[in-house]
């Protein structure tokens, strides 16, 4: 399939995230958003890879087994991130939670005045 | 050495004026006088060594100004003119000094020592200026005799009509230096110099409308200076200053300044038949003005100030008609006899107890001799009756105005025939008759201290001889005067009488301050006019209103100027801008302050809008580059 396809997919799914953390009150969904930009970058990612590998075995007669593969690995780093990043956000939510008893991100205004 | 007469009375002035609360009034006293009597010595010196030939050349001090090619030296140039200036003000002005230090005697300390340091400064001043060799050197004094006159007029300053008066004289010589200024200005550009030698000796290089324009401007200084109309208002008004101070600056030496000038630049107006014609008719038109109103003055000082401003009148019809000699010979006569006048009067003021109005005084003749006889030593000599020294000069400068235009001639023999009714009105209203003042202030006449006398004694002496120096040749003299000074007053051109003619003009003009002498004795020694004057007598008497006339002309308008500028274009405009600056900075501010809200997801919202933009920007850098290359 064409890349641009894959193109817009992607900046679709970011650009959703972006809105969704500007706007969501909620902070659990907003960490679903946070999910939804790194997967679309993910996505982004191995597309291109695949791209590459395309483009690269098209030119050479000896295929190359190593084209391209640079970004999926890199994709497994990002998921760990992601991974991490979750477990420590999750923990702080549910802290926040015992407080006020609220996972509404507008109550969080401490820094006013 | 010619450096050290300007430096004693500016040492005097500075240790008068910074120790003036801690010196005692002796040592006031001494330093004061001190200092004129050492620049009276030296002037000696250098009098008998330029009239034995020697000593001509310009003494350069220091460089002035030094930009590029426009060089002005500060240098001073001892020659006869200049010398015989130096001996008038330094003798003139140590006799002053000496009376003052009985004059001023109540004063308090530092008050005594303002006085005398502002007097010395004055006469720093007046030696810069006759000493300098260049219009710039002579400006420089020029200004600073100026400001020494509203320093002094102003002396007693807590009363406001004093400040007033002396603000009219600084404001009415500053519109005189403009003239000064220009002129000074124009001659730089055309000539590049203003050395008096050079500027002499290049002057063929001048076109008749430069010399015209040069010597015009000049003049206007010497308007404003030298008390003529339009510019004369301020004389009479500054007899509100101590009456020392009248005699030295506005009898001898500061209104003698822009006579100083004219003669120095006698190579220049000989040249411009217009600026001469000008420099006579101001001359003659403010002679008669002046005497017209010093007729009928009730205050001892004004009769003496518009006497003043009269003869210096004379003295530059006398400059305009050519004789220049004359001019500077009257200059010198007239130092002697007017400084002599103004202290007797002031001898006469202190004995009444600081009265000045001559209605109230009469026959003090019997109590205040010496004072009596010097005063009228000192009218005969600007009545002109010979042998005294006014005769001679005045008659030197109608001799050449007649050989000029018979029509000058006539107005000046009026204008010397009211010269002596006045003087002898006011001697006789003061000296004769019978005392109309108060019983307490008759018992209490008595004449004035040794301090005061000796002065009035030693200028009598010098009104009466005075005049022998400049014997003319129909009376078988010499005219030693007139030798001394030819070589700096090259262009004089009178015309020489026929001698016989000469008597005759000379007789008519004594014999009608004769009558009018006669006149006023007869009128005003028994029944001195003591009602308010009226008709014609009362315009006269009231300055021919023409104080009045310059104020709705020209104080007023520009008043009202400035009380506009002050309040709408100052307080509207300029403070309200800046004000405005202010004001615009906090409402900006406030509104600023309220994106601070505190609310994360505001701040998150600001980094997506950060992040666009520089995206975008990274996208197109080539162009902004590009575009930021081609402004900068």
């Amino acid at each position: 399939m064409p890349i641009q396809y894959y193109i817009i997919l992607a900046s679709a799914l970011f650009c959703i995230g972006v809105v969704g953390v500007l706007i969501r009150r909620n902070a659990i969904i907003i960490f679903m958003c946070i999910e939804l930009m790194l997967n679309s970058v993910n996505l982004m990612l191995v597309a291109f890879s695949k791209m590459h590998y395309g483009l690269g075995s098209a030119d050479n007669k000896i295929v190359a087994v190593n084209i391209g593969t640079d970004a999926q690995l890199f994709v497994f780093f990002i998921m760990v991130v992601a991974a991490a990043e979750v477990s420590v956000g999750l923990a702080i939510i549910v802290m926040m939670y015992r407080n006020v008893h609220s996972t509404d991100v507008n109550f969080l205004n401490r820094l006013k005045n | 050495m010619v450096y050290l007469v300007p430096l004693f009375p500016l040492l005097g002035f500075l240790l008068n004026g910074l120790f003036r609360k801690s010196l005692s009034k002796s040592l006031i006293g001494i330093i004061g006088c001190g200092a004129i009597l050492a620049s009276f010595i030296i002037s000696c010196i250098l009098f008998f060594d330029v009239k034995s030939g020697g000593a001509l050349a310009v003494q350069p001090l220091f460089q002035f100004i030094n930009i590029a090619s426009f060089k002005i030296d500060f240098a001073f140039q001892v020659d006869q003119l200049s010398c015989l200036f130096l001996l008038i003000i330094t003798g003139v002005g140590f006799l002053i000094h000496v009376y003052s230090t009985s004059y001023m005697h109540d004063e308090k300390d530092e008050h005594f020592a303002r006085y005398f340091s502002y007097l010395n400064l004055f006469v720093f001043s007046m030696l810069l200026l006759v000493l300098g060799a260049n219009y710039v050197i002579m400006f420089i004094g020029w200004e600073g005799v100026g400001l020494c006159s509203y320093l002094l007029i102003g002396f007693w300053f807590k009363n406001d009509s004093y400040n007033y008066a002396a603000k009219k004289a600084f404001v009415m010589n500053r519109i005189g230096d403009l003239g000064f200024l220009l002129g000074i200005f124009w001659m730089l550009s055309k000539l590049g110099t203003a050395n008096y030698n050079d500027v002499f000796a290049n002057v063929h290089q001048l076109s008749p409308t430069d010399i015209t324009g040069i010597t015009v401007l000049l003049f206007i200084g010497a308007i404003g200076k030298s008390a003529q109309i339009p510019l004369y208002t301020w004389l009479p008004d500054a007899m509100a200053g101590p009456t020392p101070v009248s005699a030295l600056i506005h009898a001898a030496t500061m209104v003698t300044a822009g006579i100083y000038m004219v003669a120095r630049s006698n190579v220049l107006y000989s040249l411009s038949a217009v600026a001469e014609n000008l420099v006579a008719i101001v001359g003659i038109a403010t002679a008669l003005f002046s005497a017209t109103i010093a007729i009928k003055q009730n205050d001892i000082k004004k009769v003496l100030a518009y006497s003043t401003v009269s003869q210096l009148g004379y003295m530059f019809l006398g400059l305009g008609v050519g004789a220049y000699t004359g001019a500077v010979f009257h200059v010198m006569t007239h130092a002697f006899f007017k400084a002599l006048l103004f202290l007797g009067a002031g001898s006469v003021i202190h004995a009444i107890h600081n009265q000045q109005d001559i209605r109230y005084m009469g026959g003090l003749k019997k109590y205040l001799p010496v004072t009596h006889i010097t005063f009228l030593l000192g009218c005969l000599a600007i009545s002109g009756i010979p042998p005294f020294s006014g005769f001679f000069s005045k008659d030197e400068i109608l001799a050449a105005a007649y050989a000029a235009n018979p029509i000058y001639w006539v107005l000046g023999v009026i204008g010397a025939g009211m010269t002596a009714f006045y003087m002898f009105r006011l001697y006789a209203t003061t000296f004769l008759g019978e005392f109309r003042g108060t019983e307490e202030q008759k018992n209490h006449l008595h004449e004035s201290p040794l301090a005061i006398t000796i002065p009035l004694f030693i200028l009598a002496i010098l009104a009466v001889i005075g005049g022998f120096v400049n014997v003319p040749e129909v009376f078988g003299g010499n005219a030693s005067l007139h030798n001394f000074l030819s070589p700096v007053l090259k262009s004089e051109n009178v015309q020489g009488l026929t001698s016989s003619k000469d008597f005759m003009l000379m007789g008519i003009s004594v014999g009608v301050a004769l009558i009018a002498i006669l006149i006023a004795l007869a009128k005003y020694r028994k029944k001195p006019e003591l009602n308010d004057a009226t008709g014609l007598g009362k315009v006269v008497a009231n300055k021919w209103y023409i104080d009045e006339i310059y104020n709705a002309l020209v104080v007023n308008p520009l008043t009202y100027l400035g009380m506009f500028f002050k309040n709408v274009i100052e307080k509207s405009g300029i403070d309200g801008f800046v004000n405005g600056v202010g004001t615009f900075v906090q409402y900006s501010s406030r509104r600023l302050r309220l994106i601070q809200n505190g609310r994360v997801g505001t701040y998150i919202l600001y980094m997506v809008f950060a992040i666009a933009v520089l995206w975008a920007v990274l996208w197109n850098q080539i162009d902004i580059v590009n575009f930021f290359q081609k402004i900068f």
